[in-house]
């Protein structure tokens, strides 16, 4: 039995991650919803991914918010280079996740065959968290902190 | 207002997320085949149930209007059912009657006071001179047995003198060998559910169990099932027969009851008041 099957990244969520600090929401909520629009073009899913990044978008904004003093960031972007692999990780993996919940959850939409559903969802995760800590690190900026 | 700004406006996030998140699911369902029959469906049998409990409600409601037009219908094929049973003997070949000579016609109407209790019990029909209900028309229960004549008429209304009176008397017959009697109640005993057949001539037997039916000698029909004799030969001081019989006719639930119309009826007094009594 293999799992390849099951996995599928979903690396564009990377450009929604790195989006700089200082974006407005509605900026953010729009870009979200334009790229899983895009996306959704292509997989021609009208909906289901623009959800899902809109989802991301509100994970993202909560967990900045509560890990990191707005008025003391002066890094400019989320990423791996200026905030550390340990604040990095967390923050992708919260938001692949919820993003990647969203995902599976609307494109199955039924709940039962949610032991299918939570499998593909958890190891495309898995698969998407490591191409995109692999991409953060293969750009990486060695920066003076 | 400006509170109710400041508080969105702070958490704008979660806002923009809703209105965002609500526009995603949305597109999704409008433009999904698969995930748009889903919400349909789940959505359509929340509907539908809904939609059965309140049948149920309106159909209880509705009942009043139901039996009305069950009884009227009831009425309508009774009326056929006897033109088809009216044989016109007139003429050399035997003619099964249509609706062009039928004698009775059936009228449904609804009891609206009822009275079982008293010793002359008059009831009240909603049907009236409009309807074309005249004083002497036949009453009977919808499934069988009699009810009484029609006493008085307003234009809308009309009184039964119910079976359960001391005037009433209806001419009836056993069903076996079409012996006459005088159908009557309340003879000392005021029983809702028991009459008295009279003045069967004493050469006849009477047997429990016997059916008694009308005679069509008045105003009924021949042949309507009125009940069962349970106490035969009752010796009378004088030349006759008395019966005691249970009526099939329930007076204590009677809700509708079908007031007959005799096509003939005018013209058989007319003819009938010819003949001068003790000529």
């Amino acid at each position: 039995m293999g799992f390849y099957d099951l996995s599928t990244p979903f690396i564009y969520i990377l450009f929604l991650l790195l989006l700089p600090f200082g974006i407005p929401n509605i900026l953010l909520y729009l870009l979200a919803f334009g790229t899983g629009l895009t996306l959704d073009a292509f997989y021609d899913t009208m909906g289901v991914h623009a959800t899902a990044c809109v989802v991301l978008a509100f994970v993202r904004i909560s967990f900045i918010s509560i890990s990191l003093n707005r008025d003391a960031i002066d890094d400019p972007e989320p990423s791996l280079s200026y905030m550390g692999f340990q604040w990095f990780s967390l923050y992708a993996f919260l938001c692949v996740i919820a993003h990647h919940l969203v995902l599976f959850f609307l494109e199955t939409f039924r709940l039962s065959e949610i032991g299918y559903t939570l499998m593909r969802c958890g190891l495309s995760c898995i698969f998407t968290l490591l191409i995109i800590l692999l991409v953060e690190f293969i750009f990486y900026r060695r920066t003076s902190r | 207002m400006r509170n109710l700004w400041i508080f969105v406006s702070r958490y704008n996030a979660f806002f923009l997320f809703i209105i965002f998140f609500l526009l995603g699911i949305y597109f999704t369902v409008k433009n999904n085949a698969y995930q748009r029959s889903v919400t349909l469906n789940s959505s359509n049998e929340v509907v539908g149930t809904a939609y059965e409990r309140l049948n149920i409600f309106k159909r209880y409601l509705n009942l009043g209007m139901v039996n009305d037009s069950l009884a009227a219908e009831n009425a309508k094929l009774k009326g056929q059912l006897l033109a088809l049973n009216t044989v016109d003997t007139a003429k050399d070949i035997k003619v099964i009657d249509t609706l062009t000579d039928q004698q009775y016609t059936y009228l449904a109407a609804k009891v609206v006071k009822n009275s079982v209790t008293l010793r002359n019990n008059i009831m009240t029909i909603n049907k009236g001179s409009v309807d074309g209900i005249k004083n002497g028309m036949a009453v009977i229960a919808p499934q069988r047995g009699v009810v009484g004549l029609i006493r008085d008429v307003s234009e809308h209304l009309a009184t039964i003198q119910s079976l359960l009176h001391k005037d009433t008397r209806i001419s009836v017959s056993l069903k076996k060998n079409h012996a006459l009697g005088s159908l009557v109640w309340g003879d000392g005993n005021f029983d809702i559910r028991k009459a008295f057949i009279k003045e069967v001539p004493n050469h006849i037997k009477m047997y429990v169990g016997d059916s008694v039916v009308t005679s069509g000698y008045g105003s009924f029909p021949a042949g309507i099932f009125v009940g069962k004799i349970v106490k035969p030969n009752v010796a009378t001081n004088d030349n006759f027969l008395s019966g005691e019989l249970n009526l099939v006719t329930d007076f204590s639930t009677l809700q509708y009851v079908y007031v007959i119309k005799d096509k003939k009826a005018e013209e058989q007094k007319a003819l009938e008041s010819l003949v001068k009594p003790n000529e």
